[in-house]
């Protein structure tokens, strides 16, 4: 655990970039220090490396003060990833992964293995081990940036705005691939973005910082999007947080409506006259996959005649934002819920899914004070 | 009267490529003023350029040494060594050292200082002693640059050192100035010849140590 | 006593003569030099491929000691201040040449896009885009020039006397004065800072629009949350 205890950061010139910032950093999760330019967090970051010597308060890793320990020895212990991943242009890929347990005095054999090891790990071909930094694009050499940091196996991850520099699919796939590691090696990571989206994506627990590097909220993303501190923290979250909230609430509970699905083969001129088909009907195949919507007021059974169903959300796995997506884009605003292996479950209209929402608030409601852990319904 | 043919008819006597006066002897002499100059140049210039390059501090003091050291005439320079401290190699030395550590100097402290900062800051982050920060990350990536402010001085050297002559030293620069006194045009040229042609030397060598000693990553980045 | 400024009268020249005239042979050549240099370089900048013979054809002509030129064009312009000045601004076109090219070269690929989206052409884009954005290194450049011209004008003391102030440094080895050679060296020295502080000036006023302490905050600047970093890193 990483803890920051009334830290400032004062300069010669007067400026305060960290203001008395008292911070728990837990092991195995995410923090991430997110808030806008000149807020401070980039210096509480490096803080921790001793990159730059707060000017009071102290910081402990796991017990021990961080200035009892040789600032070398320290940065060693610690990954380091930076924006433009600061890749030695002059080194090979694998020399640049290496570079942390040649350091430690690793031999030149084990550190390359070990280097190996690692482009498998952030999802690098292997071919391109004894390629120069210049022939990798920018989001490969960010995942190098990641390899080289994890190198050593350090227990604390830090990492400066590593994915702000690339563009926004290879950042989305990234992040996706930090989690994935995050969840095989369950480091310290502490990250630093400016940007809250994907503070939200990848983050545990979230430390918004406010100009003038003082703390405005530190919560987990679900806390912080219904329950912002302070005008400043809900400016910041941006006009959509009640939308990105229901990331973290959890499809399973839904209340779906079976009564409308039907299997091919079933006798469709009797349930045009029955109340179940007044309505458009979800057609399936025999193995209960969905084929698509049907009128059957003007429909004949012929399966190349049926409305596409769009895309499905998968219950449990997928959350309540997902699935309102899904009954917004459905041509029946009934988004089809299916199970792991694509079999239809049942229906979700809007209203479902709103009233899902409600049940979620009562529910938080009624144990305010517990923190909510929902980490699953992502 | 053409240069040409002074160059042809310079080269092919005969006597000229033998004896204390002959041109292998006088390429020798020269090309040991030219090492010898670089050598002390390089021993000054580098370790301070690299010193202050790396910690970015000191450049205005650089700055003025280098600018006052540029403004030392050469030729005056050896004239008055040579009125001090009379016949000797250590004249000729000084105003070709004064020549030199400026390029070498200057472009040491820029090739580090303009370096791209992220990969420095990496290594820091990732606990690199300072040494190895300068010698592992910041000089192989700066060698392109160091390498062409040795050359220049080496160029710069060459040309120069033909001024030995003048205090009654050896070298090519002997061709030109016996040439001078003597009205004899044909040594004049060849001497600049092999002046040029030494220098054309400088460049290739400089071309294959930056072929062996700098990394193909940073030498592919500077020609994209 | 032989002093310090006593000049021996077969220089025919007294002391701020001789200044003068060195000043002249050192710092034509270097204009000269310059407005050669600039349609030279952009002649580099155009056409890619002739940059690179140039470079190399300069740098062997740099390489030719001054002396040798100096006799060589001595058949031709006697001796004369014109057979010092004529090496001398081939020398300032070494230094020049490249530092125009750089120079220009260093303006930002969106500058120039910009210039051209706007429909500046081509040859007022050169005169007032990328050359005042160039001024930086071609004041580098001319800093470098004049140094070494007002260093060498003294090697033409070798040619019967035309050397300016150098002239002083024969008539030392001649009479074994070596006062007047420190004269020489100091008197030249001196010149040359001098004219390096105008230069130094010369560069603040046509750029106001660099930062007074130089290029100097783009590194190592601690991160008091990335004020001095790129726009796109701050924290």
């Amino acid at each position: 655990m990483i803890a920051i205890e009334d830290v400032s950061k004062r300069y010669a010139d007067g400026t305060v970039a960290v203001d008395r910032l008292s911070l728990q950093i837990p092991n195995h999760s995410i923090t991430v220090l997110v808030g806008p330019s000149g807020c401070g967090k980039t210096t509480t970051l490096r803080m921790i490396n001793r990159m730059i010597e707060p000017s009071s308060g102290t910081i402990r890793v796991n017990g021990e003060d961080i200035l009892r320990k040789p600032v070398n020895a320290l940065r060693q212990s610690m990954g380091y990833v930076i924006q433009n991943a600061g890749l030695f242009q002059h080194r090979t890929i694998l020399d640049n992964i290496a570079t942390v347990p040649r350091l430690l005095g690793w031999s030149k054999q084990r550190a390359r293995a070990r280097a190996a090891e690692l482009m498998e790990r952030v999802g690098l071909d292997p071919a391109m081990a004894r390629r120069y930094p210049y022939q990798l694009s920018g989001g490969q050499q960010q995942r190098v940036g990641v390899a080289r940091a994890l190198a050593a196996d350090p227990p604390i991850l830090l990492m400066d705005e590593p994915f702000s520099a690339v563009d926004p699919v290879v950042r989305r796939g990234l992040q996706e691939e930090l989690l994935r590691i995050q969840g095989e090696l369950g480091k310290a990571i502490v990250f630093v973005t400016h940007d809250m989206d994907e503070a939200i994506t990848i983050g545990d627990r979230v430390a918004v910082l406010r100009t003038g590097g003082k703390l405005a909220q530190f919560a987990a993303p679900d806390e912080l999007l219904s329950a912002p501190a302070d005008a400043f923290v809900e400016e910041f979250l941006g006009g959509d947080r009640g939308i990105r909230g229901l990331s973290f609430l959890s499809t399973r509970d839904l209340a779906l409506d079976r009564s409308r699905v039907f299997p091919v083969g079933s006798d469709w001129q009797q349930l045009a006259g029955e109340s179940a088909g007044a309505g458009p009907v979800l057609v399936t195949d025999a193995d209960a996959k969905p084929l698509g919507w049907a009128d059957l007021t003007v429909w004949a059974g012929d399966v190349q005649a049926l409305e596409p169903h769009g895309q499905a959300f998968e219950v449990g796995k997928d959350s309540l934002r997902v699935a309102l997506d899904r009954a917004v884009l459905s041509p029946t605003g009934q988004a089809v819920a299916v199970d792991g292996a694509g079999r239809v479950l049942g229906l979700a209209g809007q209203e479902t899914v709103a009233a899902a929402i409600r049940a979620a608030r009562q529910r938080r409601a009624a144990d305010s004070e517990g923190v909510s852990t929902v980490k699953a319904a992502r | 009267m053409n240069v040409l043919n002074f160059i042809q008819s310079f080269f092919s006597d005969g006597s000229h490529w033998h004896g204390y006066d002959g041109i292998p002897q006088r390429v020798w002499e020269h090309l040991q003023y030219t090492a010898g100059a670089l050598a002390i140049a390089a021993a000054v210039g580098l370790p301070i350029g690299l010193v202050t390059g790396h910690t970015g501090r000191g450049g205005n003091a650089l700055a003025f040494v280098s600018a006052g050291a540029r403004a030392l005439p050469t030729f005056g320079l050896l004239v008055l060594m040579f009125v001090w401290l009379g016949l000797g190699i250590v004249p000729v030395m000084i105003p070709l050292v004064v020549l030199a550590v400026p390029p070498i100097l200057i472009t040491t402290y820029e090739a580090i200082r303009t370096l791209d900062p992220s990969p420095v800051d990496a290594a820091r982050g990732m606990g690199m002693p300072e040494a190895k920060v300068l010698f592992q990350v910041e000089v192989p990536a700066a060698l392109p640059l160091i390498l062409s402010g040795l050359r220049s001085a080496a160029i710069q050297i060459v040309s120069t050192a033909t001024i030995a002559a003048y205090v009654s030293l050896g070298g090519v620069g002997r061709y030109i100035l016996d040439g001078l006194y003597q009205r004899n045009y044909e040594k004049v040229v060849g001497g600049a010849a092999l002046t040029a042609i030494l220098a054309l030397l400088v460049l290739v060598l400089f071309w294959a140590i930056a072929r062996v000693a700098v990394s193909p990553g940073v030498r592919r980045r500077r020609t994209v | 006593m032989n002093g310090f400024f006593d000049i021996p009268s077969d220089l025919q020249s007294s002391y701020l003569g001789l200044i003068s005239t060195h000043m002249q042979e050192a710092l034509v050549p270097v204009l000269v030099g310059l407005l050669l240099a600039l349609p030279i370089g952009l002649l580099c900048v155009r056409v890619n491929w002739i940059y690179p013979p140039v470079l190399w054809i300069t740098t062997v002509l740099y390489a030719i000691p001054s002396i040798a030129f100096f006799v060589v064009l001595i058949d031709y312009t006697g001796l004369s201040k014109t057979t010092v000045m004529i090496p001398l601004t081939l020398y300032s076109l070494v230094v020049l040449v490249p530092a125009v090219v750089d120079g220009v070269r260093s303006v930002p690929e969106e500058t120039n896009a910009a210039a051209a989206a706007m429909g500046i052409g081509s040859l007022r884009r050169y005169l007032q885009v990328q050359l005042p954005i160039a001024v930086p290194a071609i004041m580098a450049g001319l800093r470098v020039a004049t140094a070494s011209s007002i260093s060498l004008v003294s090697v033409g003391s070798l040619i019967g006397n035309q050397g300016a102030l150098g002239n002083l440094l024969t008539t030392a080895m001649l009479y074994h004065r070596p006062l007047l050679a420190v004269n020489s060296v100091v008197t030249t020295a001196v010149l040359a800072v001098l004219v390096d502080a105008v230069l130094v000036l010369l560069r603040r006023v046509l750029t106001p629009w660099q930062p007074a302490s130089g290029r100097k905050a783009a590194r190592r600047t601690s991160t008091i949350a990335g004020a001095a970093r790129t726009p796109e890193s701050v924290s």
